[in-house]
């Protein structure tokens, strides 16, 4: 394998506002190739947000401490200066988000939007960019784009203003795009089509995407890898298929126990995790999540645990590896 | 590909309708709002023509006609007690009363956005540094704000606007800074941050795009406020001197003939009501007029 487009190195996130610290992202590594989709799972609060935005240094500057390594593309991104960063957020990487009625600019067309923001990274004429703006608008299949240049964020529904935040995203010809949670806003119809729009999109332009998600099916539908997060950490990453045949992580089990499935029997009970994930400004020693797992010894709560190989790509985060192979996931 | 491929045709720029020509329309079709509106245009276009459209000279008087009741002939809203004919004084007022309305208005939108937008965007020390500054002059009740300003700088027409100034700037802020602080840590905010928007081009753009709006409502209704104000001080002798025609004046000189021609002596006082309702009603139509669009 090639030198990955993306390398996050040991990224430590801590959030020094309030009284305590608190400690989002805890050691975190991850690779994304040209041109493949990783898939960052975990309920609220794991940290997959957090991860995303400090790959563009979104996180408040004053009040959280990054640490470890990114290199997009080579270049370091924690040592980019103000302008270095203004030409890398938006330029080489661009983001969308969870709900794109708030993440749009209400006062403005989306036509206007697309063509600032193009206009604000390239030496190009209003006319340019506006051909640009409807030509990008076709790609993301927005009917009759050209209309649809000239109206307002609220005039559109649901599923088409989420398209017209990823042509927004496109603009400018990123390698890599972080997508917070983009299907979590619409209704079910629309989602299957804005993964699938995200999947070609990823495949016909090359483009490397961190795709942020608490949907395991959507996760397995757009990503070709799937990292799974608890309390800061990655505790299991993998190809999408081995992650979801072979679970390996306790918590990784207890998720996908926890699906819903298609023929669940009506009176039967849905499968749970027991108990709550930790106060991340109070982190228990050890493993994170042994508190909660059903293997876990007093060998869990000492000490640090690191990431352990599997398979070549497929790595989980706990001691008792042994144990968990013998579990039935579904 | 996302290439933009230049065989393509020109695109002609075939402009829907912007946010603010919409906002005019629903405007236009609010009656209430349009009736306000022509009020206020009619009474402007008084004041601004005024030499051509009153009947008589707003400063000679016939001591010999004072006090004349509504309707006597060659004065058809009565003298008032210096004999002076009201509908002269009244469309000349017109003048004074709407620049002290407006003006002071007009400079604290200026000055109170920036204060609130820089507090609002900047955030943390400097947000309270320039907050809590703003709020000991809020902590004053206006009038006795307006008066005590007016009254050490001294009486007269330039003083009354620069204290008024001063009155309406914390309120002005205050709306511009929690509309900002709310924008701050909006989606849209962060989404263009992640689009590599600086600072400058995120406050120019999406702040000022989104605050200017809600302040220019507030505004409009604190004009309403700046006329009675206005009329106050010119009533305690602050603002606007005699033989100068100015409603709050007038108000103050007629006051002693309440008992003898109560209506001639109420007629400042109504028109005062009617420019100052005016005013409000077409903020009122404005705020509704652009709330649409959530």
């Amino acid at each position: 394998m090639t030198a990955p487009f993306l390398s996050i190195r040991n990224l430590g996130v801590t959030f020094t506002g309030g009284t305590r610290p608190v400690r989002a992202v805890n050691d975190v590594s991850l690779d994304v190739a040209e041109g493949e989709a990783v898939a960052l799972i975990g309920e609220s609060g794991s940290g997959k947000s957090v991860t995303m935005r400090a790959v563009m240094r979104l996180n408040p500057e004053k009040r959280s401490k990054l640490e470890g390594q990114i290199l997009v593309g080579g270049r370091d991104v924690m040592a980019m200066n103000t302008r270095q960063l203004s030409a890398f957020r938006g330029g080489e990487a661009a983001m969308i988000f969870q709900e794109p009625l708030l993440a749009l600019d209400p006062v403005y067309t989306l036509g206007d939007q697309i063509v600032e923001t193009i206009r604000r990274h390239e030496p190009i004429s209003k006319d340019d960019a506006r051909a640009r703006a409807l030509e990008l608008f076709d790609r993301v299949r927005i009917p009759s784009a050209k209309s649809r240049l000239d109206n307002y964020p609220h005039e559109m529904s649901g599923g088409m203003r989420q398209r017209a935040m990823i042509a927004l995203a496109l603009s400018c010809r990123p390698k890599l795009l972080l997508a917070d949670e983009p299907t979590t806003a619409l209704d079910a119809t629309v989602q299957i089509q804005v993964l699938l729009l995200l999947r070609e999109l990823q495949r016909d332009l090359g483009l490397s995407i961190i795709f942020v998600t608490h949907d395991i099916g959507a996760a397995v539908e757009v990503a070709d890898r799937i990292a799974v997060m608890y309390a800061g950490q990655i505790v299991e990453q993998a190809t999408a298929r081995d992650l979801i045949r072979n679970p390996r992580h306790p918590y990784t089990l207890g998720l996908l126990k926890s699906r819903a499935h298609d023929a669940m029997v009506k009176g039967s009970k849905l499968d749970a995790i027991p108990g709550a994930p930790p106060d991340l400004a109070n982190l228990p020693d050890g493993c994170p999540f042994s508190p909660r797992c059903f293997l876990s010894d007093a060998g869990c709560r000492a000490g640090q645990i690191g990431m352990q190989q599997i398979t070549d790509g497929h790595q989980a985060r706990c001691r008792r590896l042994d144990q968990t192979a013998l579990q039935d996931a579904s | 590909m996302v290439d933009a491929t230049l065989s393509q045709p020109a695109i002609t720029p075939v402009r829907s309708a912007g946010y603010w020509q919409n906002v005019g329309k629903r405007l236009v079709r609010d009656k209430t709002a349009m009736a306000a509106a022509g009020v206020l245009l009619l009474l402007l276009l008084a004041a601004i023509f005024a030499p051509l459209v009153a009947p008589m000279d707003p400063l000679e008087g016939r001591l010999i006609n004072r006090l004349k009741p509504i309707g006597t002939e060659g004065h058809p809203l009565g003298t008032d007690e210096l004999g002076r004919d009201m509908l002269s004084r009244l469309i000349w007022g017109g003048r004074l009363s709407l620049l002290m309305g407006v003006t002071p208005v007009v400079l604290a939108f200026f000055i109170g956005s920036a204060i609130g937008i820089i507090a609002g965007y900047a955030g943390g020390w400097t947000n309270t540094l320039i907050m809590r500054t703003v709020d000991i002059f809020y902590a004053f009740p206006s009038v006795l704000l307006a008066v005590a300003l007016s009254g050490a700088l001294g009486a007269g027409l330039g003083n009354a606007l620069l204290s008024l100034t001063v009155v309406f700037i914390p309120p002005i802020a205050r709306v511009a800074e929690s509309v900002t602080t709310r924008l701050r840590s909006s989606d849209f905010i962060e989404a263009a941050r992640a689009s590599g928007a600086g600072a400058f081009t995120i406050v120019r753009v999406h702040v000022l795009g989104n605050v200017l709006g809600p302040i220019f409502v507030y505004a409009t209704s604190l004009v309403a406020v700046s006329m009675i104000l206005a009329s106050g001080l010119s009533f305690l002798g602050l603002g606007v001197r005699p033989p100068n025609p100015e409603w709050g004046l007038m108000l103050n000189t007629l006051r002693t003939a309440i008992y003898a021609q109560p209506w001639v002596a109420a007629l400042p006082g109504a028109m005062i009501f009617m420019v100052s309702i005016s005013f409000n009603l077409l903020s009122d139509g404005l705020r509704s007029a652009m709330e649409v669009r959530q």
